[in-house]
């Protein structure tokens, strides 16, 4: 999605921080996902922390391989059986620890309090049964109610997501929806037993542009009546822009800089956010006009060697941060935002390092920069 | 508030206040709504059923005509049963003419699906007993063999495959996979002879000999339908299990798993709605094909274990050239295969949701 | 309407569909050992044919026993004299097997070939030249497909005299329709290629083109599915030897030793037992080859 203009500020209409009383709904600490695989241990998620309070919005932003989907089906603990949630992590919902809850024992907490919807609407519905079977089964067995009121239910549940004819549809089964009816059915299935957490995992990829921002302006609308909290997955940041409290940015399995959105907007830290904000077009930009991508692809995370993942596509990187990994740190203003970064951009040594970098013509890691993007 | 039309409620309005969620407008739900387009459909349609029917009876008139060539190709004819051995060259010219037998080809192709067609299936040559009796007394009790034998390999394949898809790596798929692999390379008549020493011979607990009508003794009846059926339903077992644990390993994959389990369905549930219902679809397509060897299956279960069936009358009538059984046998046995495979076919589309009305997913 | 020429049930892992019979394959020997980069069940495969067909083809020279010689020893165990004992006649049993493994593997390989030969052609002309000419040949072939395979098999033989060239027919026939499918498949799946519409273009026959351009992209896969299909000729011909209705007597085969061994099952199992072992590796051999063929050739292009 493309900002509307230089893209530096966007505003929330109706900007929910400090509105509610800080009851965290999710703290995740040091949540570490490592995945078996014959090439070796791949760490998909390495030391992720995040909390979310009630009734805001949490959005996860990141590259394709940065753990940000994993990190949602760790919390959903639907992983694969490869993966292995290291000892010492932590998800604390509402005060307990998920990673120590087992599924099986507490049957209705997922699919009940916590809730998901995922990216490909399509093959996430069951395609041998009708959207309303899958509705009532849900119903039936979380809410425990009995067939005709599961029905009725059903149908309500389809007509609040904006369905419209829920009656009819209520018998379809998935291929005879178009992409974005699918979506709004997932959504209804995710709500119907009124979750406390939402994790929506690119809910708009797979959508046409105009549906996107209906479904997001559903999901909103939805969140703001029951007061639910939601996590947006996304590689979009103009998908989290307007609509998330907060944002987390990963990469390389670990979040490096974590902010409230308007401040990550206006002051971001990170080189990485950096260029992820560059990357998007702009309207306001003339055309033909390059494309700032940032060079290089994130690294598979086997054996990581020292240092910053990101500092062989960073133009800021300078020696250290090819030896020591940065941690995550507040950033000395305000303690709400964080960045892992050792020069990081708007402070004096992260000016003085890119400036070094671009004098040289270079970066520690032997990148070429050129005027501040890494070329 | 904004006024919407939507196109695809007849007609309706939908309105959009602050309030209520915006009705999603630009899209049409899957539903034909235009005239034009469904009749040009139904127009296909009907032409796919005309040329479906026509092959059909094209194959249907394919397998008569050969069958009764086969009669033709072979020594000895119907009126060998009914002429004593010292026929004179009289006798046989008015036989001849009474059966038929000096008209012309197709005539006699005419007259014969006449008679198949009510029943007559001409006398035995070397029994002369009328075939359609033979084959009244044998065929229930191939078919029964043959069904109980099928419903065994589904009882016990569809669990095993399941839980060996959804544990995959562990005993029961090791086991299954070992079993799979040892009874794939071994023909089923070794197995068969296999299971009557280890079973019969060794340890003695069922009869490897002979059969018991159920209305005698149902005890015995099915102590002596344990190993031909064993025999017979274990190939099939093998074939439905590999083909049942790939699909669902694959379908097990797939997203919807994925978010019925994010959903905290109960596992049972997820496996048998969610994954066995699309992945059973892969065993009715191989139907038609199973039931063609559990055919040839049977004739061969019959013949190691003496049973009275079909199989025994066929093989009996090859080894006394008794001909004309042979050709009853032959025609019974492909109208039933080819009845079958039509019915698998037909019923496919119904059985199966994404493939209802044509809709290809 | 039995399946069509187009619809090939596709049994995934689970195997592949010859001439209505279904031959599931085998996987490797152990997951193990696929993941070396030798496929040692396809070699040891391969091996065993080998000596098998050898044998087979070497049999007279062979310093064996003649397999019809009447001993004295009966139903004896294996000894110096008889390295797999002796059947119920005093006949050295694996001398006998070597004799009918002349029979197997004739029938197989001649039937086999017999059936690529006739079926393939068919197939392609199919494929290319649709309209008619497909509807025809398909309409022949899901004839040949109507009838159960077994009762295919028993009304042909009992329409030509019995012995060996009938089998080779009878098999044959039984194993056209595949190769004429898979042949139509491919065919049709490469006549839209670049590389046949260029051909076209420079003004080639059809016949040209079926022959210099498509015949070997088609036989690729058209060779890993004859494998397959050997294994199940081999199994056709042993049932059939089996009910008395295959190779006939004298002349040894492993289907008739079995049934011979029958009789003597309670106690002398070892008649029953060493042809159904022959049977099993042989049969496992051609198997393994053929997953390793076909994976080579790759899933996509053999249906």
């Amino acid at each position: 999605m493309t900002l509307p203009d230089d893209g530096l500020a966007p505003f929330r209409e109706n900007d929910h921080v400090g509105d509610h009383m800080t009851r965290e709904v999710l703290q995740v600490e040091n949540l570490r996902v490592w995945f078996h695989t014959p090439a070796g241990l791949v760490r998909a998620v390495d030391g992720v922390d995040l909390h979310l309070n009630q009734g805001e919005t949490l959005g996860i932003v990141g590259e394709s391989g940065s753990g940000k989907s994993v990190t949602a089906r760790a919390i959903m603990k639907i992983l694969p059986p490869n993966a292995e949630v290291l000892k010492g992590s932590r998800i604390l919902f509402d005060g307990r620890d998920l990673a120590k809850v087992n599924p099986k024992k507490e049957k209705h907490l997922w699919g009940v309090d916590l809730a998901m919807i995922f990216q490909d609407p399509m093959t996430s519905l069951t395609p041998v049964m009708t959207v309303g079977r899958q509705l009532s089964e849900t119903l039936r067995y979380h809410r425990k109610l009995d067939k005709a009121a599961a029905h009725v239910e059903a149908v309500d549940l389809l007509r609040r997501v904006g369905i419209p004819e829920p009656e009819k549809r209520y018998n379809d089964y998935p291929h005879n929806l178009s992409g974005g009816m699918r979506q709004r059915v997932t959504i209804a299935l995710a709500i119907s037993c009124s979750p406390k957490l939402l994790i929506a995992d690119e809910p708009t990829t797979a959508l046409d542009v105009t549906v996107q921002h209906q479904i997001l302006n559903l999901l909103q609308s939805l969140q703001e009546k029951a007061s639910m909290s939601m996590i947006l997955v996304t590689h979009d940041l103009g998908v989290v822009a307007g609509r998330a409290d907060h944002i987390a940015v990963m990469y390389a399995g670990r979040v490096i800089e974590r902010a409230p959105t308007r401040q990550l907007f206006a002051h971001m830290r990170h080189p990485y956010t950096r260029a992820l904000i560059d990357a998007i077009p702009r309207v306001t930009m003339p055309s033909q006009t390059r494309l700032a991508a940032i060079p290089g692809r994130p690294p598979v995370i086997i054996d990581p060697p020292p240092g910053c993942s990101f500092a062989a596509r960073c133009p800021s990187a300078q020696a250290r941060c090819l030896e020591e990994t940065p941690k995550l740190e507040s950033a000395p203003d305000s303690r709400e935002h964080a960045a892992a970064c050792f020069f990081p951009l708007g402070t004096a040594e992260g000016e003085q390092a890119r400036q070094r970098n671009i004098e040289v013509g270079a970066t520690a890691a032997g990148t070429a920069v050129m005027s501040g993007t890494a070329v | 508030m904004i006024k919407v039309r939507n196109p695809a409620s007849a007609g309706g309005l939908s309105v959009a206040t602050s309030g209520t969620p915006e009705v999603a407008t630009d899209e049409v739900p899957g539903r034909q709504t235009d005239d034009r387009a469904s009749s040009a459909q139904r127009v296909r349609r009907a032409k796919r059923w005309l040329a479906a029917v026509t092959r059909l009876v094209l194959l249907l008139f394919l397998v008569t005509v050969s069958t009764f060539g086969l009669l033709k190709l072979t020594p000895g004819s119907p009126i060998d049963a009914i002429l004593p051995p010292d026929a004179t060259p009289a006798q046989i010219a008015s036989a001849r003419a009474e059966f038929g037998l000096n008209q012309p080809l197709a005539v006699q192709y005419v007259h014969w699906l006449g008679h198949v067609l009510t029943g007559h299936l001409g006398d035995s040559y070397s029994t002369r007993q009328p075939v359609s009796g033979i084959i009244a007394d044998a065929a229930p009790v191939s078919l029964e063999i043959a069904t109980v034998a099928l419903l065994t390999a589904l009882l016990f394949s569809v669990p095993v495959a399941v839980w060996a898809a959804y544990r995959p790596g562990r005993l029961v798929d090791r086991v299954s996979n070992f079993v799979t692999s040892a009874t794939l390379a071994t023909p089923a008549f070794v197995l068969g002879v296999l299971i009557v020493f280890v079973f019969g011979v060794q340890l003695g607990w069922f009869p490897i000999l002979g059969w018991v009508p159920f209305s005698e003794n149902p005890v015995s009846h099915v102590e002596h339908l344990v190993l031909p059926v064993v025999t017979l339903a274990l190939g099939e077992c093998v074939l439905f299990t590999r083909l049942l644990k790939g699909d669902m390993m694959a379908t097990l994959q797939q997203d919807h798993v994925l978010s019925a389990r994010a959903r905290g369905l109960p596992t049972w549930r997820i496996l048998i709605k969610h994954a066995l219902r699309q992945s059973s679809f892969s065993l009715v397509t191989v139907m038609g094909v199973v039931v063609g060897r559990l055919i040839g299956g049977t004739v061969l279960v019959e013949y190691i274990f003496s049973i009275p069936g079909m199989g025994s009358v066929v093989i009996r009538a090859v080894t006394s050239r008794d001909y004309i059984v042979i050709q009853a046998v032959v025609l019974l046995t492909a109208l039933l295969y080819l009845a079958i495979n039509t019915l698998v076919d037909l019923s496919y589309p119904l059985l199966d949701p994404r493939v209802r009305k044509g809709r290809a997913w | 309407m039995v399946t069509s020429l187009d619809k090939v049930p596709d049994v995934g892992q689970g195997g592949s569909v010859v001439a209505g019979m279904v031959t599931p394959t085998e996987p490797a020997i152990s997951a193990r050992l696929r993941r070396r980069k030798r496929p040692v069940g396809a070699i040891l495969g391969a091996t065993w044919l080998v000596i098998v067909i050898l044998a087979a083809v070497l049999a007279q020279a062979l310093p064996l026993p003649k397999p019809a010689a009447l001993g004295n020893t009966f139903a004896a165990m294996p000894s110096w004299d008889h390295w797999l004992g002796t059947d119920g006649l005093g006949r050295d049993v694996l001398s006998r097997i070597v004799f009918g493994a002349r029979g197997s593997m004739a029938v197989a390989i001649g039937a086999t070939s017999l059936a690529l030969v006739i079926g393939v052609p068919l197939g392609m002309i199919s494929g290319f030249f649709r309209g008619a000419t497909d509807a025809g040949i398909s309409l022949f072939v899901n004839f040949m497909l109507s009838f159960p395979p077994l009762i295919f098999l028993i009304a042909v033989v009992t329409a030509l005299k019995p012995g060996i060239l009938t089998l080779v027919v009878a098999l044959a026939l039984l194993g056209i329709p595949t190769f004429a499918r898979v042949a139509r498949a491919n065919t049709i799946a490469l006549a839209d290629r670049e590389f046949v519409t260029a051909a076209r273009a420079l003004g080639a026959s059809p016949l040209r083109i079926l022959r210099r351009e498509l015949l070997a992209n088609v036989m690729l896969p058209i060779l890993s599915l004859a494998l397959v299909v050997m294994a199940t000729l081999v199994v056709a011909e042993g049932t059939l030897s089996f009910l008395g209705l295959g190779i006939p007597p004298p002349t040894p085969s492993w289907g008739g030793m079995l049934s011979a061994g029958r009789d003597s099952l309670r106690t002398h199992p070892l008649l029953v037992f060493v042809p159904a072992l022959f049977f099993f590796l042989t049969v496992l051999a051609f198997n393994m080859l053929g997953d390793w063929a076909r994976s080579r050739v790759g899933r996509s292009s053999s249906i």
